[in-house]
């Protein structure tokens, strides 16, 4: 498999569902777009056809969307990243990682590949988005994140040894505000043996079939996404009220999804921090983190970004089971309802009567 | 003619008839139309003539129209106000376009994307000769990404080797700080005198990409809109007058002509502004949802405060993504040519229309189509044609005029902004197909005059500019929401609008993610009435 300019489109409508209301957007798009063209595709391969010693190299955006729209990075950052990993670890990369699918970060690492003539492997580090650095299934098996390492277009280049996941994000957050907000990341540096058993497997391959799915499917695009990645229809129907602000880095809000159709009489309740969170219907949890919560419009089967969100709008809320790391004791503690405040427990969604 | 020479030779210094009334015209694909309006808004005279090829012979056709059946005298209109399609078309047709040099300033930040990416093979090689990115540039703090590095644009202007008609110059985050694209636009006058500078600090907001695509549109409009300008101008001259001109642009507000000169492609998609802005302005309100329903389609757009609600994204054109937030429309495929037909036992509209041979094949013309111009007369909702050529269609007709008004609904409901009340002005020809009942809607009757809405919407326009920054929510914000406060107004007033009346309409907040401290990015956008004629500018409408 590879990523070209024929499913680039694809896995982008992908990213952004799995964002659950992150966000996908159109200029890391256009970068991949732009690094395919320059410089090939890039193989997507199974962490299987690796040697057991080969060092793989989680990567990621850091930073404010926002920024990224206006100081479009460089592209060479994922050099520096990778040079000064081997550095680190007296090793060559043999490939990258995006350490998150959701959302703009599934797409980044095509550039850096394709610049650099590496492999992506068809996995990530978390199988949707989370707020946090520290929210990866990586490292609820064990991986240590350090080190990790921070590049900017100037070619800034800070190696971070943290003593655990949370003060990583610290750390890497405040340098990353000092450089303009905006900063390429790589952590959680593994061998491919380790990475089988710690990775979410095969994320870039489902992230094309669910944009796929939404892209090219004929008739109603929510129903076949259901149909053919097994998504779970929560409710259908419209924005009716939206809530915001900004808490300590953070957006959080709510949305009020008033049903239509076969929903009407239904009021649903969304709430998000950056991502889609909880839905609520008379005050009970009908769907939750861990598992992935997307809000497509209704007609065009276009995943919704929380910022996106205003009255009027007809959608369509979808959910998929969280991969099954994040179903554990230790994934539902990092990124279960309760990591959030919330006072229930996980309980998966499970497919409407 | 005479007879307004004679009216002119009659009028006294002091007259306040003299330059009391606002002339709007609208240059559409097909139509030239025209509207005089009284100080208080009143509708005095409407025109409608054929567009001609060269804008100002249909134009001024329309304006003699307008002077003709009013009485009024040509000096009586003190202001004009001109909403086209010309730019649009200009960039769709590849026509008349001006080849411009494109500078970024934010290297080593930038070259993932480079400038003119994306853009169809045959407008980037018709646009643009030179392209360079340089260093400099600014973080949304205000900070330098890198010092500007004037000896590299100087090489890239000694390395041009023929003179470009115009430049865009682009920095990172100049929006929020354009000292770069200032230095830049210095060192192009050094290099080669007065030559046209489009800078995107002017163009629009964060975003580089789709900011960096709308100036080099703009750079490259510079000779359209000279044109565009020239033949307004001599329409309005030849038939005796003299206002000020004012151009109309995509928010739904207007802009002098100096301002227009330097950002034309502000005037692209004001059409479906002034047109919900005009149905609203005829029934004198506003807020409130416009349906106009044609022979396809029914657009719905809902006005808030005055202005077009816009659309989230920006707009593609001619292939080029920008950052021009359009009115936010929802179309359905009703209209009164749509298509009636039963599909396994189910009633489908259109989406297809007989359109233009709607009197030929509908059904109560005589022809063999059910249309919901049919369903409409069987509903009793208009009457037309003959009515006894419905029967045997009755069940069809009455399963699609319920079908039609469900999808009306439905996309009423979408354009509404919030759960309250709110009116819906129904316009177009095929107005009749309206249920006069809907759901969390008061219909109200259809003005007159709703078949020149757009040109009434240019002319009763504000003035109108916007802001736009990224501020970090630190000890600075307040000084630093302020001062973009204060840069929308006096946008608005180098805009042409009246500095006592100008004010901010709108503000939008969009919280960033992932900082700390938090940042927002500000829109703000302002209007104001525009500045009334001191007796001795009258005259001085142009240039």
């Amino acid at each position: 498999m590879q990523i070209d300019l024929s499913n680039v489109d694809a896995m982008a409508t992908g990213c952004a569902f799995l964002g659950c209301g992150g966000g996908g957007d159109v200029i890391a798009v256009q970068a991949a777009k732009y690094a395919i063209e320059s410089h090939g595709p890039v193989p997507v391969i199974s962490l299987d056809e690796l040697p057991d010693d080969a060092l793989v190299l989680p990567c990621a955006d850091m930073g404010a969307p926002t920024i990224f729209f206006e100081k479009v990075a460089n592209g060479d950052e994922g050099r520096l990243l990778v040079e000064e990993m081997s550095r680190v670890y007296g090793r060559p990369v043999a490939a990258l990682m995006p350490a998150e699918i959701g959302g703009s970060n599934g797409l980044t690492p095509i550039v850096w590949a394709a610049r650099l003539g590496l492999p992506l492997v068809d996995a990530d580090g978390i199988g949707r988005a989370y707020p946090e650095l520290n929210m990866i299934a990586l490292e609820i098996n064990g991986v240590s994140i350090s080190p990790g390492i921070l590049a900017d277009e100037r070619g800034n280049l800070v190696t971070i040894r943290s003593v655990d996941g949370p003060w990583m994000e610290r750390i890497a957050r405040a340098i990353t505000v000092e450089l303009g907000g905006a900063a390429a990341f790589a952590g959680y540096p593994l061998e491919a043996s380790r990475a089988r058993d710690a990775a979410v497997i095969g994320s870039i391959s489902r992230a094309i079939e669910i944009g796929r799915a939404l892209v090219e499917v004929a008739g109603d695009r929510v129903t076949g996404l259901c149909q053919h990645v097994g998504a779970v229809e929560i409710v259908r129907g419209k924005i009716v009220e939206i809530e915001g602000q900004v808490d300590g880095g953070f957006v959080t809000g709510s949305a009020i999804i008033e049903g239509s159709g076969a929903d009407s009489s239904r009021t649903v309740r969304l709430e998000y921090q950056n991502e889609f969170l909880v839905a609520l219907e008379n005050g009970r949890p009908l769907v939750m983190v861990p598992d992935i919560i997307s809000l497509l419009d209704a007609n065009s089967g276009d995943p919704i970004s929380t910022e996106r969100m205003r009255y009027g709008l007809r959608v369509a809320l979808v959910a998929l089971t969280a991969p099954p790391i994040w179903q554990s004791e230790k994934g539902v503690t990092l990124g279960g309802p309760r990591a959030f405040g919330y006072s229930f427990d996980y309980v998966p969604v499970e497919p409407r009567a | 003619m005479t007879e307004q020479k004679t009216s002119r030779t009659a009028t006294k210094p002091g007259d306040p008839r003299v330059g009391a009334l606002r002339l709007g015209i609208d240059v559409g694909g097909t139509n030239t139309d025209a509207v005089l309006l009284a100080p208080g808004g009143e509708v005095l005279a409407t025109a409608k003539t054929a567009t001609t090829e060269d804008i100002s012979t249909g134009v001024s056709g329309a304006i003699r129209e307008v002077l003709r059946t009013s009485a009024c005298r040509p000096e009586d209109v003190g202001s004009a106000m001109l909403g086209t399609t010309h730019a649009t078309n200009a960039i769709l047709e590849r026509k008349n376009l001006d080849r411009v040099a494109v500078l970024r300033i934010g290297s080593p930040a930038g070259h993932g994307i480079p400038p003119l990416y994306g853009w169809p093979a045959d407008l980037s090689a018709a646009v643009a000769s030179d392209v360079a990115l340089v260093p400099g540039g600014f973080e949304f703090t205000g900070r330098e990404i890198v010092p500007f590095d004037p000896q590299a644009v100087r090489s890239f202007l000694e390395s041009i080797e023929e003179r470009p008609a115009g430049f865009a110059i682009v920095g990172i985050f100049a929006p929020t700080k354009d000292a770069h694209e200032l230095a830049a636009a210095d060192l192009v006058r050094e290099r080669f005198g007065d030559v046209d500078i489009s800078l995107s600090s002017e163009v629009g907001g964060i975003g580089l990409i789709e900011r960096e695509n709308a100036t080099v549109l703009n750079a490259t409009l510079k000779a359209a809109a000279r044109e565009a300008l020239r033949g307004f101008e001599e329409a309005l001259n030849a038939q005796g007058m003299t206002p000020r001109m004012l151009f109309a642009q995509n928010d739904g507000t207007l802009m002098s002509i100096e301002q227009a000169l330097r950002t034309p492609v502000l005037t692209i998609g004001s059409g479906p502004s002034n047109s919900i802005r005009g149905a609203a302005q005829l029934v004198g309100a506003a807020s409130g949802i416009v349906a106009d329903v044609g022979g396809t389609t029914t657009d719905i757009g809902v006005l808030v405060g005055g202005l077009p609600r816009e659309s989230y994204a920006g707009r593609m054109i001619g292939g080029v993504r920008t950052n021009f937030r359009m009115p936010d429309i929802v179309t359905v495929a009703i209209g009164g040519g749509t298509v009636i037909r039963r599909i396994d036992g189910a009633v489908r509209l259109g989406p297809d229309s007989v359109g233009w041979r709607l009197r030929d094949e509908a059904l109560v013309f005589g022809g063999s189509t059910p249309t919901l111009t049919d369903a409409a007369v069987h509903a009793g909702r208009m009457s037309l044609g003959d009515p006894t050529l419905l029967s045997g269609h009755e069940d069809l007709l009455e399963e699609a005029i319920a079908e039609s008004d469900r999808i009306i609904a439905n996309a009423v409901d979408q354009a509404k902004i919030s759960r309250e009340l709110a009116p819906l002005i129904v316009v177009g020809g095929g107005r009749a197909i309206v249920p006069p009942d809907l759901p969390g809607v008061e219909v109200v009757p259809t003005p007159s005059h709703f078949d020149v809405a757009n040109a009434v919407g240019a002319a009763s326009a504000a003035i109108g500019a916007e802001a736009e920054s990224v501020i970090p929510l630190d000890a600075q914000r307040a000084a630093r929401v302020a001062e973009l406060r204060r840069e929308a107004i006096d946008r608005a007033v180098a805009a042409g609008a009246d500095p006592a009346r100008a004010e901010i309409v709108s503000i939008e907040e969009t919280p960033l993610a992932y900082l700390t401290p938090p940042a927002v990015r500000y829109r703000m956008r302002a209007a104001g009435a525009i500045r009334p004629l001191s007796s001795s500018a009258v005259q001085g409408g142009a240039r």
